[in-house]
């Protein structure tokens, strides 16, 4: 009878963050902005049907990197959170806070449990309203890990170096092309190409809406955007 | 045995639709008979009934109007009650029959449209709205036996027919899709015929407002319960939103 192997829990944890990742490190990664009017996402994605980043509810938006399945079954299950938390008490009391929690838990057992963890990250984002309050970002990580962000958040492949770069140009209240640009040179930051906007996914949470602020930005809007500059 | 595992993702079409999650995870909060009593008919004067609401095509949509009256029995329970909602951005329905039941709907049939179209990053087709809604209609025919029925209109804007069109429902769910114009609710015979005498065809928004608040007033003033409102208060009380229309 062969002998149950035995591998030290810090070996295993080790292991399955390093798998993790790598897994995210192959991906595009994504940038979010907090601008004049609201929230900014900018995603390098050159699919326009598969979607990185989209809506959850009234004034919270998702964004997701790594792998798709895997996002997209987050994502689903946060919209459903909101849905029917929304439904049975009222639509203000749907939180970033409450949602980002969710996943934190949801993402911090499938890496302690499951024998394969989720390859990706993933934010939410929560535009202010106005009165005093202020705009909430979330960063969850593949092992669960919460932090929340201010001003700006990267993830994906070259997080990193994407930080380092905001870090240095980042300004508070910029208007929405300043900002889409912003965010494409801090895509472009570790590569030498441009990224058109046919490359591009971007989504605004716009404080100037009426109830559901999330409002994607069309390719010809983009390309007008970001034409300003060239 | 085997196939288990993965088949059941490509049965589960109902997946995108927000009142199957909410029947699958949490049946307390799900609109249906088991919330209402199981026997006996419910004491119709003590619910509110919503009045009128009516529906009509012009040349780039649909309007629908409503007064904001309701009653229980002989009484006016709300002068401000509202009567139209927006479904999403292209649909409405307006309410009639017991009112605390049909906003209940309203509001599972906004939820449902939003999830499909955040779930899908597609809208609904017009047919597909409108059969939802009478599926919902449909589970509610326990209560309707017992006095609660709730029978709305739901209009909206057809993107691929690029037209406004709109459709009239009976307690059972049953759909009926009506061309021009049509009203429901207590006072829907009075504003039916003022329709009839003033609809055309291809008429402006600004004529299709006024049609819409004639008719409501005609309905208002042939009110027979002793507390009907004199016309003009009915009138200034309409309240005519734009649920659909092109250039919006």
């Amino acid at each position: 009878m062969p002998l149950p192997y035995y591998v030290s829990p810090e070996q295993m944890m080790k292991d399955k963050a390093e798998y993790a990742r790598k897994g995210i490190s192959r991906g595009r990664s994504i940038v979010t902005l907090e601008i004049r009017d609201g929230i900014l996402l900018v995603a390098e994605n050159p699919s326009t049907l598969l979607h990185k980043v989209s809506e959850i509810y009234d004034r919270i938006a998702f964004a997701g990197v790594g792998k798709y399945n895997e996002f997209e079954n987050l994502r689903i299950a946060g919209i459903r959170h909101a849905d029917i938390k929304g439904y049975s008490y009222s639509r203000g009391d749907v939180t970033a806070k409450a949602l980002a929690n969710a996943y934190s838990q949801a993402l911090g057992n499938i890496f302690t449990q499951d024998i394969k963890p989720f390859e990706v990250e993933v934010l939410v984002a929560e535009v202010a309203e106005g009165n005093g309050s202020r705009n909430e970002i979330y960063h969850i990580l593949y092992d669960g890990t919460i932090e929340d962000e201010r001003n700006y958040a990267a993830m994906g492949g070259q997080a990193d170096e994407i930080r380092r770069f905001l870090k240095d140009h980042f300004r508070e209240g910029l208007p929405l092309d300043e900002a889409l640009q912003l965010g494409v040179r801090a895509l472009t930051v570790t590569q030498n190409k441009t990224l058109s906007e046919r490359d591009l996914e971007v989504a605004v949470l716009d404080r100037a809406k009426e109830r559901r602020k999330f409002r994607r930005i069309p390719p010809e809007a983009l390309s007008q955007l970001l034409g300003t500059q060239r | 045995m085997n196939d288990q595992r993965w088949q059941h993702l490509f049965r589960d079409y109902a997946d995108s639709s927000f009142s199957e999650l909410l029947r699958r995870d949490s049946p307390h909060l799900f609109p249906g008979p088991e919330t209402h009593p199981p026997s006996g008919p419910a004491p119709v004067e003590a619910v509110p009934h919503g009045t009128t609401v009516l529906a009509l095509r012009y040349r780039d949509g649909v309007i629908m109007a409503g007064d904001r009256q309701a009653t229980a029995g002989y009484q006016v329970a709300s002068r401000r009650i509202e009567k139209i909602f927006k479904a999403d951005d292209l649909s409405g329905v307006g309410i009639a029959g017991a009112a605390g039941p049909a906003m209940e709907m309203a509001k599972l049939f906004q939820t449902e449209l939003e999830h499909y179209e955040k779930v899908e990053g597609d809208n609904l087709s017009l047919d597909g709205k409108a059969n939802k809604l009478g599926q919902m209609i449909r589970m509610n025919l326990q209560a309707a036996m017992m006095g609660l029925a709730v029978v709305p209109i739901f209009a909206g804007f057809d993107e691929k027919a690029g037209v406004g069109r709109l459709f009239k429902y009976d307690i059972t769910g049953g759909r009926y899709e009506e061309t021009n114009y049509d009203s429901q609710g207590s006072g829907s015979k009075d504003a039916r015929d003022s329709l009839k005498k003033l609809w055309k065809r291809h008429m402006s928004r600004d004529d299709a407002l006024r049609v819409s608040l004639e008719a409501l007033t005609s309905a208002c003033a042939r009110q027979s319960s002793p507390t009907a409102r004199r016309p003009e208060t009915g009138a200034s009380a309409c309240r005519c939103r734009i649920t659909s229309a092109p250039s919006r």
